[in-house]
């Protein structure tokens, strides 16, 4: 059954079929056909960012909270070009968006139009795939296959670029397959010899360690599930990457917190102890591996990963399971009870013993001052007091990102929006819009530096707009704090252009857009003001005056391996020699 | 059984470097890469090695199956084992990419290549040049009074081998095709 459409209709068709119900987005002359069919309906409600990045991020945002793709909308030159920042961000941390541009009309691309870019070969490399739609007969099958891209086996940013002529003209819709027929079918079942070589290596392992990442996230609740039941019925510690937070509840007794370079005191040591890491869904990361090659070097390491290309990459695997997380546990969990669900219990007790010592290290230990507010006060305090909430937390990137993430516990998956692989500023604002578009009644926080938020405030624009109560919790030291901490340690105490001379008034700014600003710089007043922003019913600002020269600890500098972590000021001193000073 | 006790030649553990170690030697291989043909999909296979540092030696590419959309990519590529099997399975993340071939590893190949060769000269260099095409199996394609152009077919290493030969003899351009390759037997 096929139906005759304009293909800008035929874009809206695809994307109700596709289940979309929000589109990020903003409007320009080669997207105006799109415009004026969303305008017609009622069924997809659209979101008018203030910016292109920000529409990506929201709709990144709004896909890591739901698990469903983002979808964004913006027009071709720099509406396109705007948007590369949020494609590379989604491609690194493996998150699904589509984006669709407008493009010039096909008789006119190539003759450098009015806001005409090569929008498929910039954002090339910056997508799992691309897509430039030159005649309309193909555009509703090509969108279709897009969403299909964008979710299957590794996720990913998909680009769907339209020439307008190509909206304006008519074609046939086909509708969204039942079984995607192309080729593209990544492989999710894994292998059984291999997993059976993993049960076997978990029957007898002396010092196990589980080290999950956002693969478990982006297998699904139902990985987050099996993981919780294999942990719990091995009783193996688990650390996670920073991508992972959520897969285990920071509540659970398994729980070691997170590892990296500012990872916990326990979870490193876990790593570099190990006689069996079970890599599950990460990637070794350099943030996570430190010193590659003295990284974790008495443990046979086994890796589940999706894609083949993550596997022994840059560290070599004993047991390379290749497919999806969810699909993998289930297997290892059926095999490894129906052979007796054996472990080395004797062997187990006595590295939990070592790890309980590890842990009285107390590495995220810190006295709150009486006279300044240290930004790991702030975060201890807004952990107690929203803790019992319905609640989304977002970073933007830097210290407060990595207090955030030592000191926030997450008992659930996609709970926890960050940038992780491309490190972006300005990425959490705009996130914490598309979460609360798909949460609208929870709690959504942003934990930002207020540096990073800058980069993208124009989108308190939209939060009023849309009536969009997101939180925005700052804690402002006034400094590019992780720029400043590392010129700290490696140029000589050299503060070159970290800091700002000229900030904005929040509390006025927040009130020039229409909502509330609150400030806070007295520790007594703390737990009062975070009350104030829980409980307003809007968008806040909320300005924490935070110590300005706060370190972010613990801490492993580059080029060194995990057993050599800094714990605290003390022992700063010369950490990094020359040849890490290049790894930062 | 590899170190791995991964079977020799299963090929659903092709991704995998079955090597027991990283390894710093450095290897030449042939990839046959089968791809959807659609615009843009030698850019994503070429922005591939040139984002990610790898190295391309030679590349050929051309239509094969009409019906079917495919086109075959045939690279030579050096590299440690290491960086070999990441491209590979790069490549294999390609979403327009159907398989890729490893000949180098995958039982031996047939290696050809094809040159045009534009030779100037008179006299004794003009005879010997003809003498040295016959050895070579070379045919003349073009010719002057002052000039011939000789094509030849081959491995690389014979191409190489008779561009050497011309060059003292009045060798003046070359073009070459890079190398077309095919797994040997059935």
């Amino acid at each position: 059954m096929t139906r005759q459409m304009t293909g800008a209709k035929m874009v809206v068709q695809a994307l109700k079929d596709q289940g979309v119900d929000t589109v990020f987005g903003y409007p320009g002359g080669a997207v105006l056909p799109i415009y004026d069919e969303i305008f017609q309906q009622n069924d997809i409600r659209h979101i008018l960012v203030r910016h292109e990045q920000g529409a990506v991020h929201a709709a990144e945002g709004y896909a890591r909270a739901t698990g469903k793709p983002g979808v964004v909308l913006v027009t071709s030159g720099p509406g396109a070009t705007n948007a590369v920042t949020g494609l590379t961000d989604a491609l690194m941390d493996s998150i699904p968006i589509v984006v669709l541009t407008g493009q010039v009309p096909t008789f006119m691309i190539g003759s450098d139009a009015f806001q005409e870019a090569d929008t498929v070969g910039i954002t090339r490399p910056c997508t799992k795939h691309n897509w430039l739609v030159k005649e309309t007969d193909r555009l509703s099958s090509i969108i279709h296959e897009a969403f299909h891209v964008a979710l299957s086996g590794r996720p990913g940013p998909v680009l769907v670029d339209i020439p307008k002529d190509v909206q304006f003209a008519s074609a046939d819709y086909q509708p969204k397959p039942k079984s995607s027929t192309r080729h593209y079918q990544p492989q999710v079942k894994g292998d059984m010899e291999m997993i059976t070589q993993l049960v076997e290596a978990i029957e007898t392992a002396e010092r196990p360690v589980f080290y999950t990442g956002g693969g478990v996230i982006n297998s699904g609740p139902g990985a987050s599930q099996l993981l919780r039941e294999l942990v719990e019925a091995t009783g193996f510690p688990i650390t996670s990457t920073l991508m992972g937070l959520g897969c285990y509840p920071a509540s659970g007794k398994h729980w070691l917190g997170m590892l990296g370079m500012h990872g916990l005191y326990e979870a490193n040591l876990s790593m570099h102890g190990c006689d069996l890491m079970i890599n599950v869904g990460a990637r070794f990361d350099d943030r996570i591996t430190g010193r590659l090659d003295a990284f974790s070097p008495k443990s046979k390491k086994a890796h589940i990963d999706i894609d083949p290309s993550s596997i022994n990459k840059v560290v070599k695997t004993d047991f390379p399971i290749i497919g999806d997380v969810g699909h993998v546990l289930e297997d290892v969990l059926k095999l490894w009870k129906s052979r007796g669900r054996k472990i080395n219990r004797d062997a187990l007790t006595r590295w939990w013993a070592q790890i309980e010592e590890w842990r009285k290290v107390d590495c995220l230990h810190f006295d709150p001052s009486e006279r300044s507010i240290k930004p790991q006060h702030a975060l201890a305090r807004l952990e107690a007091l929203t803790k019992g909430h319905d609640r989304y937390i977002c970073t933007e990137v830097g210290q407060h990102q990595m207090w955030a993430a030592q000191y926030l516990g997450f008992e659930d998956p996609n709970r926890w929006m960050t940038s992780g692989g491309l490190g972006t500023m300005g990425y959490g604002f705009p996130a914490s819009i598309g979460v609360q578009m798909a949460h609208p009644e929870a709690l959504v926080i942003n934990v930002a530096g207020e540096a990073s938020w800058l980069m993208n405030m124009q989108e308190m624009g939209t939060a009023v707009q849309y009536r969009l109560p997101v939180k925005q919790f700052i804690l402002n030291n006034e400094r590019l704090g992780m720029v400043r901490q590392w010129q700290e340690l490696l140029h000589g105490e050299r503060y070159s252009h970290s800091w700002s001379e000229a900030l904005p008034d929040f509390v006025k700014l927040a009130e020039a857009f229409g909502a509330k600003g609150i400030l806070c710089k007295d520790p007594a007043d703390l737990d009062d003001a975070i009350m104030e922003m829980i409980n307003h019913d809007g968008p806040v600002i909320f300005d924490c005056l935070v110590e300005k020269h706060e370190n972010c600890f613990p801490m492993i500098p580059s080029g060194e391996p995990h057993n050599k972590m800094l714990l605290g000021e003390a022992s700063t001193q010369d950490a990094i020699g020359a040849k890490g000073a290049v790894l930062v | 059984m590899s170190a791995l006790k991964i079977k020799k030649g299963s090929t659903k553990h092709s991704a995998y470097n079955l090597r027991p170690t990283f390894s710093d030697v450095q290897e030449t291989h042939t990839l046959a890469v089968l791809v959807e043909n659609e615009p843009g999909v030698l850019a994503r296979v070429i922005g591939l090695f040139s984002g990610r540092g790898y190295n391309i030696d030679s590349l050929t590419v051309a239509e094969v199956d009409h019906e079917g959309h495919l086109s075959r990519i045939t690279v030579v590529t050096t590299g440690t084992p290491q960086v070999i099997e990441q491209i590979k399975a790069q490549l294999g993340r390609i979403v327009p990419v159907h398989e890729v071939h490893d000949l180098t590893v995958e039982g031996g190949s047939v290696e050809r290549e094809l040159a045009l060769l534009k030779v100037a000269g008179t006299g004794d260099k003009r005879v010997e040049a003809l003498r040295l095409a016959d050895i070579f199996r070379a045919h003349v394609v073009d010719s002057t009074l002052e000039s011939f152009v000789f094509q030849l077919t081959g491995t690389p290493e014979k191409v190489d081998a008779f561009a050497d030969l011309m060059r003292p003899l009045g060798l003046i351009e070359i073009a070459r095709t890079g190398v077309a390759a095919l797994a040997r037997g059935s």
